[in-house]
C-alpha cells in the first residue's frame, strides 16, 4: 500500500476545487487539509499505525491459538479398537473425538433387510461416509466398511458409526426403533440396520468416520 | 457533571476536607447517593436495586465456592458433592448460588419489561438501554458456562447442545466451535475454560453496571409518566424529585427485604425446584438424557431457535435465496439472537413520541400481548419439539419479532395518545389527592404512604 494514496483519495472527495499546497488557519497552525501530495509525516503516520497492528496482532494471536485443541487432545485423533469379541449379531461402543462410535458386527438378516431397501425410501441418499467419494450413494454396500480380507469391496459384517444423532446431537440406542437398527428416544429418530435415518426428524444417516482394519481384529479410527 | 440541577456536595469534617482536596471520590459519592429522583417512582422501579444486590451475592457466593470447586472433568462432579456434604455451609453456600441466578433473571426480566412499558429505553436513555442489554447477554453466558461446571448429565448435554449453535454458522461454523471447545467434543479443556470466563463475566458484568448507572444518572430516572423531570431550575426540580437517599434507599431495601424472604424460602424448602435431576448424574458422552431442556430463563430464546425448521415458508425462501447457505439450523441461531438484537434496536424502532405506555391507548394491548407472548415462549420451550407446540412456537416467535418490527413503527403513526400530566409535581398531585409528596424543600417531611 502506498503511504500517500488513501490520504489522496479522501482530499480527492473532500477538496473541492484545489486549493493551494498548505492554507493558513485563524490560530497560526499550518493546515495540511488541502495537501494533495504526501508528507513525511503522513509516512510515519502509517508506518506506525501499520506496526501497531501487527505487534497487536502478534500479541494477541498466542492468546486466541491457546484455545485451539491442545496437543494431547490432537494425539487422540487416532485409535485402534480391538474387535476381537464382538460376534454376529453384537456392537461396542466406544469414545472416540470425545463422541460415541458404534461398531457392530451385523448378522445376515441385518444386511439383507438393508440391502432390500430402495433408494427412493431413504430421506438421505448420500452414503455420508468419509471412506468414499462425497457423492456416493447410500446402498447399503457403501455403509460397510470392508473387513480386513475383504480387499476394497465390503462384505456388508461391519458397520462403523459416530453415535450422535443428526437432529439434535443425542446418542441414539441400539437394538431399537421401528426399523431393527437405532432409535433416538430425544425426538423419535428411527435408522434402519445400516444406520440410515429411515423416519423421524434427524435429516441425515449416522456419519461413518474414517475407519479401516489393521489386522484381523483391529479397526483404526481416524 | 451533567444532570438535573441540584445541591452541590460540600465537605463539612476536617477529614472530608482534606479527602476532597486530593481526590473527588467523597463528592463523586455523595452525588451518586443524593441523586434526584423521581418521586412519583412506582414499585416497577425497584429492580435496579435487586439486581446490583444479587450481582454482589453471586459474586461473594461465587468466589468462596471456587475454593471449595477443583474444575476437572474427573474431579468437578465430586467436588460439588464435596461442597454440598462436607463443606461447612456448604450446602447453602451453593443453593444460594444456583437459586441467585434465577432471581437474577426474574429480576432482569422485570427490569426490561418495565423498561419495554414505560418507554424508558426512548431518546435520551438509548446508551443505557443498550448497556443494559449487553449486560443481559453477558448474563446469560455467565449461567450458561456456570451451569456446565457441576458437570452432571444436563452441564454436559446443554453445552453440547448450545455450542452446537455456533457449528451451525456457515463456512467458519466447525473451526469455530472446535476452538470454543478445545477439542472435537465438550471436554474437560471446556470445562476449564468456562470455569475462567465464569469467573470473569461477572466482574465484566459489574463494570458495566457501573456505567449503566453512571449513564441514567446524566439522564436522570425515567419516571412512570415518562414526563422528565424540569431542569429549569433547582426548586422546579426539588419539586418533581426526592433525593435518593433515604427515600428510594428505603423503600427499595423494603421491596428487597419481602423479594428475599420468598428467594430464602426456596433455598432452604425448595432448592432444586427450578433445576433437573439430570443434572445430579455425572456427566457421560455416551448417553443422553431423555430431554434436554435448557433452564427456564433460556427457555423463550430457546424456543424460537426451534420454531424456525425446515418446512416455513421463510426458512425455505432464506435457503433458496442464498443458495443453501442458510440452512434451518442457521435461520434458527440467526432468529435466537436477532430476537434480542430487535429488543436492542427498540429505541429506533420505537417511532411514538410518547415515553410511557400509560397514554398509550392501542400500544397498551400489543405490550400486553408481548408479555402474554414471552410467558407462551417459555413454556413452548420446555415442550418437546413436536405438534401443537412447533406450530405454537411458530406463531409466538412470530409476535415478537412482529412487535418490535412492525407494532413499534407503525404505531406511532397511527395511535392518538391521551393527555399527558406537564409536570411530575402535577401527576403526583393528581394521583395522591392534592399532596406533593414533600420534595419542595429540605424542611419538609417525607408523607407517610398512601
Amino acid at each position: 500500500m502506498s503511504p500517500m494514496g488513501i490520504h489522496g483519495l479522501i482530499h480527492a472527495f473532500h477538496a473541492g476545487p484545489r486549493a493551494g499546497p498548505k492554507t493558513r488557519t485563524g490560530d497560526g497552525f499550518v493546515s495540511h487539509a488541502d495537501d494533495h501530495a504526501g508528507t513525511r509525516r503522513d509516512f510515519l503516520y502509517y508506518a506506525t499505525g501499520a506496526a501497531g497492528v501487527v505487534v497487536t496482532g502478534a500479541a494477541v494471536w498466542p492468546l486466541v491459538n491457546q484455545m485451539n485443541p491442545s496437543a494431547d487432545v490432537q494425539a487422540l485423533a487416532s485409535i485402534d479398537v480391538d474387535v476381537s469379541t464382538l460376534e454376529p449379531g453384537t456392537q461396542l461402543t466406544v469414545k472416540w473425538l470425545g463422541k460415541p462410535v458404534f461398531v457392530r458386527r451385523r448378522t445376515q438378516e441385518e444386511i439383507d433387510a438393508a440391502t432390500g431397501v430402495e433408494m427412493s425410501e431413504l430421506p438421505d441418499p448420500n452414503a455420508e461416509n468419509a471412506n468414499l467419494d462425497p457423492a456416493a450413494d447410500a446402498s447399503d454396500a457403501n455403509r460397510a466398511i470392508p473387513g480386513f480380507d475383504d480387499g476394497d469391496v465390503a462384505s456388508g459384517e461391519w458397520l462403523v458409526m459416530i453415535g450422535v444423532c443428526t437432529h439434535l446431537g443425542c446418542v441414539p440406542l441400539g437394538d431399537a426403533g421401528d426399523f431393527g437398527g437405532w432409535f433416538c428416544p430425544c425426538h423419535g429418530s428411527h435408522y434402519d440396520t445400516a444406520g440410515r435415518i429411515r423416519q423421524g426428524p434427524a435429516p441425515r444417516n449416522l456419519p461413518v468416520p474414517v475407519a479401516q482394519f489393521t489386522d484381523p481384529t483391529t479397526i483404526k479410527l481416524g | 457533571m451533567a444532570g438535573i440541577p441540584h445541591d452541590q456536595y460540600e465537605p463539612t469534617t476536617g477529614a472530608e476536607k482534606w479527602v476532597h482536596r486530593r481526590i473527588p471520590i467523597l463528592g463523586l459519592l455523595y452525588d451518586t447517593l443524593m441523586i434526584p429522583t423521581p418521586k412519583n417512582l412506582n414499585w416497577m422501579w425497584i429492580w435496579g436495586i435487586v439486581l446490583t444486590f444479587t450481582l454482589l451475592l453471586q459474586i461473594i457466593t461465587g468466589i468462596v465456592l471456587v475454593m471449595h470447586y477443583t474444575p476437572h472433568v474427573d474431579l468437578a462432579f465430586g467436588s460439588v458433592e464435596h461442597i454440598m456434604r462436607n463443606v461447612n455451609g456448604g450446602w447453602a453456600l451453593r443453593y444460594i448460588h444456583a437459586n441467585g441466578a434465577s432471581l437474577f433473571f426474574i429480576a432482569v426480566y422485570a427490569h426490561i419489561f418495565r423498561n419495554l412499558y414505560y418507554g424508558s429505553y426512548k431518546a435520551p436513555r438509548e446508551i443505557t438501554w443498550v448497556i443494559g442489554i449487553v449486560i443481559y447477554l453477558l448474563m446469560m453466558g455467565t449461567a450458561f458456562m456456570g451451569y456446565v461446571l457441576p458437570w452432571g448429565q444436563m452441564s454436559f448435554w446443554g453445552a453440547t447442545v448450545i455450542t452446537g449453535l455456533f457449528g451451525a454458522i456457515p463456512f467458519v461454523g466447525e473451526g469455530l466451535q472446535t476452538w470454543l471447545l478445545g477439542g472435537p467434543a465438550v471436554d474437560n479443556a471446556t470445562l476449564t475454560r468456562f470455569f475462567s470466563l465464569h469467573y470473569l463475566m461477572p466482574f465484566l458484568i459489574l463494570g458495566l453496571t457501573i456505567v449503566h448507572i453512571w449513564s441514567f444518572h446524566s439522564t436522570g430516572n425515567n419516571n412512570p409518566t415518562g414526563v422528565e423531570v424540569r431542569r429549569t431550575s433547582k426548586e422546579e426540580a426539588k419539586r418533581d424529585t426526592l433525593p435518593f437517599w433515604p427515600y428510594f434507599v428505603i423503600k427499595d431495601a423494603f421491596a428487597l427485604a419481602v423479594i428475599l424472604l420468598v428467594f430464602f424460602a426456596v433455598v432452604g424448602f425448595m432448592p432444586n425446584y427450578l433445576g433437573h435431576p439430570d443434572n445430579y448424574i455425572e456427566a457421560n458422552a455416551l448417553a443422553t438424557p431423555a430431554h434436554i431442556v435448557p433452564e427456564w430463563y433460556f427457555l423463550p430464546f430457546y424456543a424460537i431457535l426451534r420454531a424456525f425448521t425446515a418446512d416455513v415458508w421463510i426458512v425455505i425462501a432464506a435457503n433458496w435465496i442464498t443458495g443453501g447457505i442458510v440452512d434451518a439450523k442457521f435461520f434458527g441461531v440467526v432468529a435466537m439472537f436477532g430476537a434480542i438484537v430487535a429488543m436492542a434496536l427498540a429505541p429506533w424502532l420505537d417511532t411514538s413520541s410518547v415515553r410511557s405506555g400509560r397514554y398509550r391507548p392501542m400500544f397498551k394491548w400489543f405490550f400486553l400481548v408481548l408479555v402474554i407472548d414471552f410467558f407462551a415462549l417459555m413454556w413452548l420451550g420446555a415442550m418437546p419439539a413436536e405438534e401443537p407446540w412447533a406450530s405454537l412456537s411458530l406463531i409466538a416467535s412470530t409476535y415478537w419479532f412482529a412487535y418490535f418490527l412492525v407494532v413499534l413503527p407503525l404505531l406511532g403513526v397511527f395511535e392518538k395518545p391521551l393527555a399527558r400530566p406537564a409536570t411530575i409535581e402535577e401527576a403526583y398531585a393528581n394521583e395522591h389527592g392534592g399532596s406533593t409528596g414533600g420534595g419542595s424543600g429540605k424542611a419538609t417531611a417525607a408523607t407517610p404512604a398512601e
